[in-house]
């Protein structure tokens, strides 16, 4: 009788991580590729447009990296609430409270002032907005013991209900035709475009920042330190004196802003208005996640999964252009992705040997 | 159970034991923490595998493999920490480990059985109340209940008496003699020698493995059997220089701490401790100690009497503060709570500290002065590490905790808080890590050192309490202190009045 | 007016319907320990299925097996990334959720817009139908709310008044105590979001033949998230998940209702969030250790014979 026995690995070859990562990817692909096959659809095809689509052209390129910038800013910002071990599943909500909040301060200050004041001041909003919404579940999990998956993902809910009350309600553009848009946002309150593409280049420098901020904040400071003891071994933090409640409260401060900042970007940058909740925030909270995780937690990898993501986004458009396929069959792609980085993450932490027992 | 012998790793648990019990018979398996009575306990119960030896049921061989076969077998364990569903009732918690019950509706019939047996034992259990409701005895007699249930004739209890308190523990007994009565055998696990000798027939004591006493209660005093359990030969190692000692560093009075359960941990303790003094907190683990240094080191809360360090009273100040005053602190649990095994080991060297200049400033960690630190850690504590680079899980267990101790002590601090700083270790690093901690007294640092290990206590302390349920059994000077003394008083058997305390 | 109340409560039940058979299933899967976030794409992966094979064969029965054995069978990728491979449950729901709305979008490429040719006929309980009022409401629907009324109460005894129920629960409550008295707990978790992914299934079955008698991607707009957030509001209690559901479906149909009211249909919307939030805050200020009905080791992973 043949049996499995699973044992935790001890050590490795420092090569070995992107070994299983690079093998994980190319079993993914060949899943999705079958997929499609048994979809009726020619997987060659179809994995040559979603990726011709997005890194192909100059303006798949230029698409792609319009997509990045929400899930660079998002993802570093995820990143640390996950060496934290906080499952922030809120970014969904955080971008949105921060877009509304930008989106006040555009509707208010966007006509009066000029744009080197309003920009700033929407991207401050944007942060407060962002912070706002994920400081809740941080004081909820360390004072009252509540799962911050649970509370992150209720605040999401409250948070788009919000938006879409807002956008329906009080601030309804009055020069929207009856859609539910706020007005459009002056110039003043709009974020400069890379020519020739829609690019916010303000938003792409800020999301390069706060990687770099985060880097050196994770890597170099006390706090970054405090964030690692606590996500690995809470109970040494405890033994260490590290203060939790100010912990976590800072890394929600920070994942929040950070997707409160990409929010801003997203309503000044790419729709100067505010509207439907999901189209504002377009699921970026939830791939965010997987960008994070993919990073394997680090914020500088944070730029290629992004990345790599944004290309898969893009690739859906362009799927459904060319092979009139839904744009969500780009999701199947993430779907097996993940699962077999998941597997190759357990593959990676334990050796599986065959063993024969008579 | 005859010959048998377990081991783990490089260690044996269990060296050629016999072990035998006849019916309506209470038998007390003594011996302290790491005798291998739990081991040889786990192994009847099917836990474990014996490496060699055989266990007999009414003359037959038979074998057992996992916990089903125990208790198809008629044998029934209470373990120590119960496994209990908190959030469930009484009854639902019977029909989990009741087989019989019936698929549906199966709390309604088991709710008679369980009032049959109350009435029939005498004591009563309540099926419908949630399990957190009850007391730790009331929790004990559900999982006694339960053993019961399953058709246990043999009764296997693990430190019962740790979680009671002293009416619960009458009750307990009543119990178990109706029980006695009724033909079962029971084994009672524990270190109290008290009780032992005021419920059981016989006293099998462990030590180190081995067997090294089966007799009958009757015929056995106490002394002796305190004398088997603690053995005679602990070397008397009086290498300690006399060393002048200074004022109090820690002061503790009076003070009270609850435990995880809710129980009283630590009763009204009062003692002190002065620079170059090493002073021992002697007895079997589990008596409080545990909650006493967290209280101390201010990871606990207590309930009332005060903390005092150099005439500032500290009681609950947080974990920071009191290290900030120059208390450091070797954890009992060096894994969970010393170190990140995930992180490397310069990130460990600096735990504790690491907010503090030099190695920070500001924001920032200076991690050059860190790398240093970790370098110069590692080679004076003499740490085996292919490098400060390496993760901390993989360093042994001997060279971790060598590194724990070194940071601890490297800043000369004031008091030193160790928790059986040389358990589980080789005979080098016991050595060594001793070695350090004389080194420390002479330097004029105060040390607290919990110990379970006599041989320690004798050769380290200058002055030591005995722990006994949460409370000081007495504060002695080891070497005017013989072996059967402290092994009363680790027992629970004798009480010295102040004597040595200051 | 008579009228108008009868239609609002009816639609009310034909709303909740679908949210009541997810929550039941999530409810399930979570009481055996394993948090599933991939409901939205096991719902999606049954509507799909099950529109599919209802209007390629006709045959309704089989698209309602169809869809519920989707459900199951893309649970079970859940259940043994979560429970064999110790991954991150969290993450793993997420993936799970991308991939059944990603495959549901491929497949249902070819049918989206097409109406149903099959029509589910609403069932009249004889008898019972005929009461004022109550007769209209609730017993004049089409199957799918018949079978989740049978459910509920059956996963509700099931859960609290047998004993396969009481192992169920142990799982998710301290799986180390329930594993030392010799009860399987990897199997019975298995079993659980297999059964959670098949009434999933069935939820999407429910929207595609009966709700809305067609395909468009994205169908399920969300209600898989709404159903996670309901069993948290139903506290684990199948009893509580029919108040649930029925109360966001009643929520669904008067948004519009109470618009020209002047009450923002959102503000509405947003309440079952806020409670649900309340209730655990209250919990969770009331007692650290007494976590307000969650399954204590819910999404914590387990390994057999760990000490």
């Amino acid at each position: 009788m043949i049996s499995l026995a699973v044992s935790e690995r001890e050590e490795m070859n420092k090569w070995f991580p992107l070994l299983v990562l690079i093998l994980s990817l190319i079993a993914g692909f060949i899943v999705v590729g079958l997929i499609f096959v048994i979809s009726g659809v020619n997987p060659f095809f179809a994995l040559y447009k979603i990726f011709a689509g997005s890194f192909g052209s100059f303006y798949g390129i230029k698409e792609t990296i319009t997509k990045a910038i929400p899930l660079i800013l998002i993802g570093a910002g995820l990143v640390l609430a996950f060496k934290g071990k906080f499952w922030n599943i809120g970014a969904e909500g955080q971008l949105l409270l921060g877009a509304t909040c930008a989106t006040w301060v555009a509707l208010k200050l966007g006509p009066v002032l000029p744009g080197y004041i309003v920009i700033p001041l929407m991207f401050i909003a944007g942060f407060i907005g962002g912070a706002a919404a994920g400081i809740p579940p941080a004081i909820f999990k360390v004072k009252f013991g509540i799962n911050e998956v649970i509370s992150t993902l209720m605040i999401n809910y409250i948070i788009g209900e919000l938006v879409q009350l807002l956008v329906v309600g009080p601030w309804k553009g009055e020069t929207q035709y009856g859609f539910p848009y706020t007005d459009e946002f002056t110039e003043s309150a709009s974020l400069t475009l890379l020519p020739g593409s829609r690019i916010h280049i303000a938003t792409l420098i800020l999301g390069i920042a706060v990687i770099v901020v985060l880097y050196f904040l994770i890597n170099r400071t006390k706090f970054g330190y405090e964030v690692r003891v606590i996500g690995e071994n809470p109970e040494a933090g405890r033994y260490a004196g590290i203060n939790f409640l100010k912990t976590t409260v800072i890394i929600m401060i920070i994942s929040g802003g950070a997707a409160g900042l990409a929010g801003t970007g997203e309503v000044a940058g790419i729709h100067q208005h505010l509207s439907y909740p999901y189209t504002i925030s377009a699921g970026y909270g939830f791939t965010a996640i997987i960008v994070a995780w993919l990073s394997k937690l680090n914020p500088v990898f944070v730029i290629f999964s992004g990345l790599f993501f944004a290309g898969i986004l893009v690739g859906g458009d362009a799927i459904q252009l060319s092979l009139n396929l839904p744009a969500a069959t780009v999701e199947v792609f993430n779907g097996i992705l993940l699962f077999f980085l998941i597997m190759g993450d357990f593959f990676l932490k334990n050796r599986i040997r065959v063993r024969r027992r008579s | 159970m005859r010959g048998i012998s377990k081991h783990f790793g490089s260690v044996e648990a269990n060296k050629n034991v016999n072990l035998t019990i006849k019916s309506g018979e209470i038998v007390g398996l003594l011996g302290e923490n790491g005798a291998g009575k739990t081991t040889l306990m786990n192994i009847l119960y099917g836990l474990y595998q014996p490496d060699s030896g055989e266990i007999l049921i009414d003359g037959s061989p038979v074998s057992i493999r996992s916990p089903r076969d125990s208790m198809e077998l008629g044998i029934g364990m209470v373990h120590q920490h119960f496994m209990l569903i908190q959030n469930h009732t009484v009854a639902e918690n019977m029909v989990l480990g009741y087989k019989e019950s019936p698929a549906v509706f199966p709390q309604k019939s088991i709710k008679k059985t369980i009032k049959d047996f109350a009435k029939k034992y005498g004591f009563a259990v309540d099926p419908e109340n949630m399990v957190w409701q009850l007391s730790a005895g009331q929790q004990q007699r559900v999982e006694i209940v339960k053993t019961l249930l399953l058709g246990a004739d043999l009764l296997i209890l693990d430190e019962p008496t740790s979680v009671l308190t002293p009416p619960e523990v009458r009750e307990l007994f009543s119990i178990l003699n109706s029980l006695k009565k009724e033909g079962h055998g029971i084994i009672l696990i524990s270190h109290k020698l008290e009780e032992i000798m005021e419920i059981c027939d016989r006293a099998v004591v462990l030590r180190k493995g081995i067997m090294e006493g089966d007799t009958p209660i009757s015929s056995v005093t106490k002394e002796e059997l305190a004398k088997m359990m603690v053995g005679r030969e602990v070397i008397f190692n009086f290498t300690r220089k006399e060393v002048k000692q200074g004022r109090k560093i820690l002061e503790v009075e009076d003070l009270y701490v609850t435990g995880d359960r809710g129980e009283t941990a630590v009763s009204g303790v009062s003692f002190s401790v002065r620079e170059g003094e090493i002073f021992g907190i002697a007895g079997v683990s589990g008596n409080g100690q545990k909650e006493l240094a967290e209280a101390i080191t201010g990871l606990r809360k207590c309930e009332s009497g005060k903390v005092i360090i150099e005439e500032e009273i500290v009681t609950n100040t947080n974990a920071r503060k009191i290290h900030d005053r120059g208390i450091t602190h070797v954890p009992e649990e060096r894994i969970k709570f010393g170190i990140v095994p995930n992180l490397f080991l310069y990130d460990n060297a600096v735990l504790k500290q690491h907010h503090r200049t030099p190695f920070s400033n500001f924001l920032f960690l200076d991690y050059p002065v860190i790398h240093e630190y970790a370098k110069d850690l590692v080679l004076d504590y003499q740490v085996s590490t292919p490098s400060i680079f390496s993760q901390m899980k993989a360093l042994s267990g001997g060279n971790i905790q060598k590194l724990i101790l070194g940071r601890e002590i490297s800043g000369k601090p004031k008091l030193l808080v160790a928790a059986h700083p040389t358990y589980g270790l080789d005979v080098g690093a016991t050595e060594y890590i001793r070695n350090q901690l004389l080194k420390l007294r002479e330097e004029g640092s105060a040390v607290f050192l919990i110990s379970e290990d006599l041989e320690e206590i004798y050769e380290l302390c200058d002055r030591t309490a005995v722990m006994f349920s949460g409370a000081f059994m007495g504060i002695v000077k080891p070497e005017k202190t013989g072996i059967e003394e402290m092994g009363l008083m680790m027992a629970g058997s004798l009480h010295k009045t102040a004597e040595a305390d200051q | 007016m008579e009228a108008i109340i009868i239609s609002v409560l009816s639609r009310t039940i034909v709303a909740g319907t679908p949210l009541l058979l997810g929550t039941l299933g999530e409810i399930i899967a979570e009481r055996s320990g394993i948090l599933n976030l991939g409901v939205e794409g096991m719902m999606s992966l049954g509507a799909v299925g099950a529109f599919i094979i209802a209007q390629t064969t006709g045959n309704l029965y089989l698209a309602v097996i169809t869809g519920v054995c989707i459900g199951g069978a893309a649970a079970l990728i859940h259940a043994f990334v979560s429970i064999s491979l110790h991954a991150n449950q969290v993450v793993s729901g997420l993936a799970l959720t991308m991939l059944g709305l990603g495959i549901s979008g491929l497949w249902g490429k070819a049918y989206i817009g097409i109406p149903l040719s099959v029509k589910i006929r609403h069932i009249a309980i004889p008898l019972l139908s005929r009461i004022p009022w109550i007769g209209k409401i609730f017993f004049q629907q089409n199957i799918f709310f018949y079978l989740a009324v049978l459910l509920g109460i059956g996963a509700w005894f099931f859960l609290y008044k047998t004993k396969g129920g009481i192992y169920l629960r142990s799982c998710g409550e301290y799986p180390k105590a329930a594993e030392a008295q010799g009860i399987n707990v990897i199997f019975i978790r298995y079993l659980s979001v297999i059964i959670g992914g098949a009434f999933a299934g069935m939820a999407g079955a429910n929207l595609s033949i009966a709700y809305s008698k067609s395909w468009i991607e994205g169908m399920t707009a969300g209600r898989g998230w709404i159903v996670i957030a309901l069993t948290i509001f139903a506290l684990w209690n199948p009893g509580r998940a029919f108040f649930g559901a029925f109360l966001f479906g009643g929520i669904f149909v008067l948004q519009y209702l109470l618009q020209p009211l002047g009450i923002s249909p959102n503000f509405l919307s947003m309440l079952p969030y806020i409670v649900t939030l309340l209730v655990l805050l209250l919990g969770g200020m009331r007692g650290g250790t007494r976590k307000m009905n969650a399954p204590s080791a819910l999404s914590e992973p387990y390994r057999r014979g760990e000490r």
